[in-house]
């Protein structure tokens, strides 16, 4: 089973790199564009609050299989050809931003409506009353559940094989369907998935606890 | 865009969905129920259990939380059968796998709202004279029920959506209908479009189900 997993272990590097490369693209936009669109949600004029309130929930309402599926083979109707590659991540995004989207949404809410009363009170206009007062205590309510969300995005990465992208789940099934040992190789990808996942999950608590001084 | 919708098609094979969507809805319901076991059995195990007990339910959790549900689906079902000699069909792995998944999910719901039944009502138990297996069951899991509530229905609603993965092992409920109708009519839009559709109202329609009983039966933490 050792002699399997070091024989495997190579081949699965690339993979392991693409799963990792897609995780941190899917991330890093979606946790902008969901950044922008929770604060829309938020202090947003009723119809920007309507079309985002409307986005976040029949993305959320649907399993990322089905969207990433929407995606791959829909959107080359539009006239909108990507690459499996590309529409993967672009996938993943549309998924991850609707989760970042209620991370912000539930950070923003948490914070008492004493502060913005407060920072009203002091003259601040709107830009400087997010700017300085709420974002900086909104950004700890939001870490923690943001961090153990970016989990999610690599767990849900594992589907893009489904499409043909070569991640690490594509690597595990290629090296299975050649040297048909998938007990050990299925265990080895989940304890290479379970290691990512883990190490982000003890950040995301450990940044829970060092934030956890602060109280209502 | 010289592309025109046309739905008569998937009229044509809306079988292939509406039986899909039964059989997910039967996965889901099947692996909730054997989850709750698993979860409401190791939740209670871990409050009351020694230090290898935890252990050994935190590992569990901890592995299934962390790992793509694709990943344990490929795993149970092609993996599993090269060392135990049973043989399951596609629809029966599945079922285990999700219970499994289900249950580690459900522990942690479970177990966060047995930590929140107020000491008070413990001790309120213990003064009118009931043995600890009568306090846990007529005190502290009706209230930890009641706590739950909330966090049950969004796990229930999302365990639903999980029952797509299903497809990848040619278990034919809702989202291998649509690739069906996809690979074998190409009206790819049409049948998305419907299928997210299916998938939303059965969703919401649950999540609203839920909200009612929510609303007669929870309590704040």
């Amino acid at each position: 089973m050792l002699g399997q997993i070091a024989y495997a272990f190579p081949f699965l590097l690339p993979g392991l790199w693409t799963t990792l490369e897609v995780s941190a693209i899917t991330v890093a936009i979606s946790t902008i564009v969901g950044a922008l669109l929770g604060v829309g949600l938020v202090y947003g004029p009723a119809p920007l609050r309507w079309v985002v309130r409307a986005f976040s929930d029949i993305v959320r309402g649907i399993p990322i299989l089905v969207l990433l599926f929407f995606v791959y083979y829909g959107l080359p109707i539009t006239g909108l050809n990507l690459q499996p590659f590309a529409a993967a991540v672009l996938g993943l995004i549309v998924f991850k931003v609707a989760q970042v989207i209620e991370n912000v949404r539930g950070a923003i809410g948490s914070i008492p409506r004493g502060q913005t009363d407060a920072a009203k009170a002091i003259g601040l206009p709107f830009p400087e009353r997010l700017a300085y007062v709420i974002a900086p205590q909104a950004l700890r309510r939001f870490l923690p559940p943001w961090l153990n969300g970016v989990t999610d995005a690599v767990k849900g990465s594992a589907l893009i094989s489904l499409l043909g992208v070569g991640d690490l789940m594509f690597g595990i099934q290629k090296v299975v369907g050649r040297t048909y040992e998938p007990l050990a190789l299925y265990g080895f990808g989940a304890f290479l998935y379970f290691v990512i996942n883990y190490a982000l999950s003890l950040a995301s608590r450990a940044l829970e606890r060092r934030f956890s001084y602060i109280r209502e | 865009m010289g592309y025109h919708l046309n739905f008569a098609l998937i009229w044509r094979h809306f079988d292939k969905l509406w039986s899909g969507l039964i059989l997910s809805l039967e996965l889901a319901v099947v692996s909730i129920g054997i989850g709750c076991v698993i979860g409401l059995a190791l939740a209670v195990a871990y409050v009351s259990g020694n230090r290898l007990v935890r252990g050994l339910i935190a590992a569990y959790v901890e592995v299934i939380r962390n790992v793509p549900l694709l990943l344990l689906v490929y795993l149970v079902f092609y993996g599993l059968p090269t060392v135990v000699d049973i043989a399951y069909s596609n629809t029966t792995s599945f079922v285990v796998t999700l219970s499994a998944y289900a249950g580690a999910y459900l522990v942690e719901v479970f177990r966060s709202g047995l930590d929140a039944v107020p000491r008070g009502l413990i001790d309120a138990g213990r003064s009118i004279g009931l043995t600890p297996g009568q306090r846990l069951l007529y005190v502290r899991l009706p209230t930890m029920l009641r706590i739950a509530l909330p966090a049950l229905s969004n796990t229930f609603v999302s365990l639903f959506k999980d029952t797509s993965v299903a497809s990848v092992i040619a278990v034919p409920e809702l989202t291998y209908g649509a690739q069906w109708i996809n690979f074998n009519t190409f009206r790819i839009m049409e049948v998305y479009l419907v299928v997210t559709g299916l998938y939303l109202v059965t969703g919401y329609a649950i999540l609203i189900g839920l909200r009612l009983l929510e609303r007669r039966y929870a309590i704040g933490r």
